[in-house]
Parts: structure tokens; C-alpha cells; sequence
């Protein structure tokens, strides 16, 4: 009992602390201690009610006991890191993205294409298209091929639609006036509608980022060899080893994360000039 | 629409030719090979008709996928086990609670993040932060825990639902309800009235365009977690389970009915919330 209420106070408190540095005006430094101050009251609370309520680690285990077996597996967790999200996730996440962008490119140049292509995008996007992993097994085999398809097949259509969208973004002024200093096509495209379409891209990579993450781990679970993220979690489930799985989650958060912020860091250097870069 | 109409058919047809041309290409190796063992070298046309009907192809044509549909659909009694409206239905009452689930947490979310300062700043950065988290890859946990608590069927799958619903909820909804600009919040002040009118008479009607927008992603993605959220059951029943079942068996004509199946349900459940969304904003004048 003492653990739960001890774990209510500390909640309380940084609760409260949390509030108080709300109302201070918005800086660097609360804007980033708020969310780390709420995290770590999440975290007392877990541990708090796991430890206060006896919870079975069969079914809860606590963070401490989650990070304990993080630090001591960690070969085992580099290795299916590297199968499922550098071989499989980001590989395909290239591919798949460099594939959309052509297409895009290649289809910007026919507005009747245009009219064809953006409609079943956007239809085909939202489809539940991890569904093609089972095929996609079958035809690529066990090994990482056949995630990198699954993972190809998922992020080419969101890409493909932000990049069709970003290429229409440039205003009539800004292509009349490329024509009048006479322009080739290619230097229209380089010189004004990529740069343009630069924020719709960025939009559909930082999309793509989760998407690709989800499609190699999912695919795993149609079979997969011996190693990667989503072969241990199915796997450790089956052993009831809840703790191994929660590591394999916090790496696959790490990940997604890490991922994401070097997109959305890449972003800040491309687009500079666009108005929601500005501070 | 009607102006594209005909490039939309032209690619559509253009997918269907590509489809049957693959087709042949793909499932050529099976059909050579067993023409090899039986002795007798296969003309071109006979080629053609042998890889577009083989029992399990590794890529099976739009029309052995419709006869497949079809036989499972209206052939079947709709309670029987083969029947996929039986399955397609588990899936969908799944899909709907979590979706069900998901826009309300979504909503009472967004409106405490809008009125309270703490929540906007603590919360919001977790609930971006939760979905860099691959969902899907805890779906099989979720499921064996809520199992072994006592908790089965439905509601595991619409728990899945549910987390991957609610994001699109809350973005949405929060840039919705801050919407309203300030001469508007201005106008309510001088008015002087209280934030719980601001919030019904202002704050909600201008989120609306957001909301379904949101309602239309977080749809898309539910049925996506009912799915996964039937593969670690061990192929029960639901769309997820055929998509399984016929990966053991290599079953493809099956898997690809399924995989359609879902598809077709994915597009209806979206275009319902199309069609509430213009008849809504049609009614309150926001839609011209």
C-alpha cells in the first residue's frame, strides 16, 4: 500500500509543479521540462501501482524491471534492430519513397495522368494495405526482401500523393514568370516547383516514417528467420516474457523517434523560408 | 467528377491489363514446370489460360478473385464459418467500437488540451511522441494479456482500434477548436460570456470541418487495428484471421478475396463519413 500512496503523492506533486511552470512564460527550457517532468510522472505511477498492487509480471511488468532487462540484452536487441529497421524499414522506406517521387514527377508532366493517379492515391491510401504482407512474404521469401516489399508497397502511395500535391503548389505568378525569362521545363521544375512541393514532400516522408516502421515488424509476423523486432515480440509473447517485449517496444519507440526527428531535422534545413519554420 | 471520369477509368484499366500481364509472367514458372513433367510443350495460348486459372497461383486474376467473392458471399449462408460477410462483420463491429472509442478519448482529449495550459504542454508532445510507437507491433501483447485477465473477443481488437484511431482525432480536434480567430473569441468576449458557451457556441461548431476530416483518417486506420488485431488470435474468425489462415495454406486466391474485401469496407465506412460530413456542414451553412 505504501507504494501506491506514495506513488499518488509524487504524482500530485509534480502535477503540480508541472502547472506552476505552465503558467511561466514559454521558453526553451519549459517547453521542454513540462513534457519530460509528465513522462517521468507516468513512470513513478506505473512502477508505483505494479509494485503497490502486486501486479503478475506475466501480465505488467514495471519500467524498472523493463529498462533491467534492456541494458542486459542488448546483442540481442542490436541485431533484430538491424534486420528489422535497417535491412527491412529502411531500405524499403528509400526505395518505396524514391519510386513515389519519380512516379510523381513523371505523372506531373500530364494533367490527364494527373486526374487519373491523384483519386486512386488517395483512394488506395487509405486501405488497409498491411494486409498485402502475407503475399508479399510468399513472393520475396522469409528474409528482409520481403519486408522491404511490404514496406515499399505501404509508404509509396501516401508519398506519391504529397508529392503530386506539393508539385501543383507553386502560384500562377511564379510559373508566368518563369516562362517569360524562358525557362526549359527542367528548369522550372528544379528551380521552382521542387523547391515549392518541398513542404508536401517533407509532409509525406514524415508519414512515411511510421508507416515504414509498422509495415517491416507487421510483416514479420507472416514469418520472418530467427532474428528481428517483430519475430522476438511474437515470439516472447508466446513465452509470456512481457519484459523482453516491452524492451523490443521502448527500442522500436527509440527508433520511431530517432527516425522521425531526423526527418523533421532534415525538414528545418530544406524549408527554412516556409512560414511554419519561422519562430 | 465528371471531368474525371474518363482519365480515373483509363488508369483503373490500365491497373487491370498491368494485373493480367503480370499475371502471366509470375505464375509462368508452375505452369512450364508442370507441363515439363507431363510431356507436353505448352502453346502460347494455352500458357495464358493455364496461369490465369491455376487453383493457387502466386498471383491470382481480378476475375478468380470475384468468382472467389462471389461463391463466399452469396453462395453462403451469412452465419455459416466459409461466409465472408460473417467474417467481414466481426471485423467491422471491432472496427467501430475502437473507432467508437477512439473519437470520444480523441475529443475529451482535445478539449482539455485546449482549455487547460498544463495539458496542452505536457500532454500533447506524449501524444505525438505515442504514435513514432509501432502500435501494431504491441497488438499481439495486448491481446494475450487482456486474455489472461479475462478479457476476450471484441474488445482487445477494439482496444487496437482505438489507439490507432484516437490521434487523428485529437490533432484534428484541437487545431479545430482553435479555429476560431481572435477578432471571433473578441466578439464572445465582449459579450462577456463564459468559456462553456465560447466552447458550444463558438469552439465547436468552427472544428467541425476538422473533425470529420480526422474521423475519415482515424476510420481508415481503426480497421487496419481490428485487422492486425486479429492475427495473433490464432485465426479465428475476421478478415485479419482469413488473411492468416490462407498464409499457412498459401491459400492466395483467399488471401487476395479478403484483402479486397477489406478494401471494399475500408471505402464504404470512409464514404459514409463523407457523406455525414456534407450533409452536416450543408445544414450549418458551412459548405458552399
Amino acid at each position: 500500500m505504501i507504494w501506491v500512496i506514495s506513488s499518488v503523492l509524487i504524482w500530485l506533486v509534480l502535477w503540480a509543479l508541472n502547472i506552476r511552470l505552465s503558467r511561466q512564460p514559454k521558453s526553451k527550457v519549459t517547453t521542454l521540462l513540462v513534457p519530460t517532468v509528465f513522462g517521468i510522472t507516468v513512470l513513478v505511477l506505473w512502477e508505483g501501482m505494479v509494485r503497490g498492487f502486486d501486479i503478475s509480471p506475466v501480465l505488467l511488468p514495471g519500467p524498472s524491471s523493463i529498462a533491467f532487462r534492456f541494458a542486459s540484452s542488448l546483442p540481442i536487441l542490436w541485431t533484430d534492430f538491424v534486420q528489422t529497421f535497417v535491412k527491412g524499414a529502411l531500405s524499403g522506406y528509400v526505395i518505396g519513397c524514391g519510386a513515389a517521387f519519380i512516379t510523381a514527377v513523371a505523372v506531373d508532366r500530364s494533367p490527364f495522368l494527373q486526374r487519373g493517379v491523384l483519386p486512386i492515391g488517395n483512394f488506395v491510401a487509405a486501405l488497409p494495405i498491411v494486409g498485402m504482407a502475407p503475399i508479399l512474404v510468399m513472393w520475396f521469401g522469409f528474409d528482409w526482401q520481403s519486408k522491404a516489399a511490404v514496406v515499399v508497397v505501404m509508404v509509396f502511395f501516401p508519398m506519391l500523393v504529397n508529392t503530386v500535391e506539393g508539385l501543383k503548389a507553386s502560384d500562377h505568378m511564379q510559373r508566368d514568370l518563369m516562362q517569360t525569362y524562358g525557362a526549359s521545363y527542367w528548369q522550372s521544375l528544379l528551380k521552382l516547383r521542387l523547391p515549392a512541393a518541398m513542404p508536401f514532400i517533407f509532409n509525406g516522408l514524415k508519414i512515411c516514417t511510421t508507416l515504414a516502421l509498422i509495415g517491416a515488424i507487421v510483416a514479420e509476423f507472416f514469418g520472418s528467420p530467427i532474428r528481428g523486432m517483430g519475430f522476438r515480440i511474437s515470439t516472447e509473447v508466446g513465452r509470456l516474457a512481457l519484459d523482453m517485449v516491452w524492451a523490443e517496444i521502448a527500442v522500436a519507440a527509440l527508433a520511431g523517434s530517432v527516425f522521425y526527428g531526423s526527418v523533421a531535422a532534415v525538414e528545418k534545413l530544406v524549408t527554412f523560408w516556409h512560414p511554419s519554420q519561422r519562430v | 467528377m465528371r471531368k474525371s471520369f474518363v482519365p480515373i477509368s483509363a488508369v483503373v484499366l490500365a491497373i487491370v491489363v498491368i494485373w493480367y500481364l503480370a499475371a502471366i509472367a509470375l505464375n509462368s514458372a508452375w505452369a512450364y514446370d508442370r507441363a515439363k513433367r507431363a510431356d507436353n510443350p505448352l502453346s502460347f495460348s494455352q500458357l495464358v489460360s493455364d496461369t490465369w486459372s491455376q487453383e493457387k497461383p502466386r498471383l491470382p486474376v481480378p476475375h478468380q478473385i470475384a468468382s472467389e467473392i462471389y461463391k463466399t458471399t452469396v453462395l453462403q449462408r451469412v452465419t455459416s464459418k466459409r461466409s465472408l460477410v460473417w467474417h467481414g462483420w466481426i471485423t467491422l463491429s471491432a472496427t467501430l467500437l475502437g473507432f467508437g472509442l477512439g473519437t470520444g478519448l480523441g475529443i475529451v482529449l482535445a478539449v482539455g488540451i485546449v482549455h487547460s495550459r498544463a495539458m496542452d504542454m505536457s500532454v500533447m508532445p506524449w501524444v505525438i511522441a505515442s504514435q513514432t510507437v509501432p502500435i501494431l507491433a504491441v497488438a499481439p501483447m495486448i491481446i494475450v494479456v487482456l486474455n489472461a485477465i479475462g478479457v476476450s473477443g471484441l474488445l482487445p481488437k477494439a482496444i487496437i482500434s482505438m489507439y490507432l484511431s484516437f490521434f487523428p482525432v485529437v490533432v484534428g480536434m484541437v487545431k479545430g477548436l482553435r479555429a476560431p480567430d481572435a477578432m471571433q473569441m473578441d466578439q464572445m468576449r465582449t459579450w462577456n460570456t463564459g468559456r462553456a458557451t465560447v466552447f458550444w457556441k463558438l469552439r465547436l461548431p468552427s472544428s467541425m470541418p476538422y473533425l470529420f476530416t480526422s474521423l475519415k483518417i482515424a476510420m481508415a486506420a481503426s480497421l487496419v487495428g481490428a485487422i492486425v488485431g486479429e492475427l495473433p488470435t490464432g485465426a479465428v474468425a475476421g478478415l485479419g484471421a482469413r488473411l492468416l489462415a490462407g498464409s499457412y495454406y498459401g491459400q492466395t486466391i483467399q488471401i487476395w478475396s479478403a484483402l479486397i474485401s477489406a478494401a471494399a469496407l475500408a471505402a464504404v465506412l470512409v464514404a459514409l463519413i463523407g457523406l455525414a460530413q456534407n450533409i452536416t456542414l450543408r445544414k450549418m451553412g458551412m459548405l458552399r
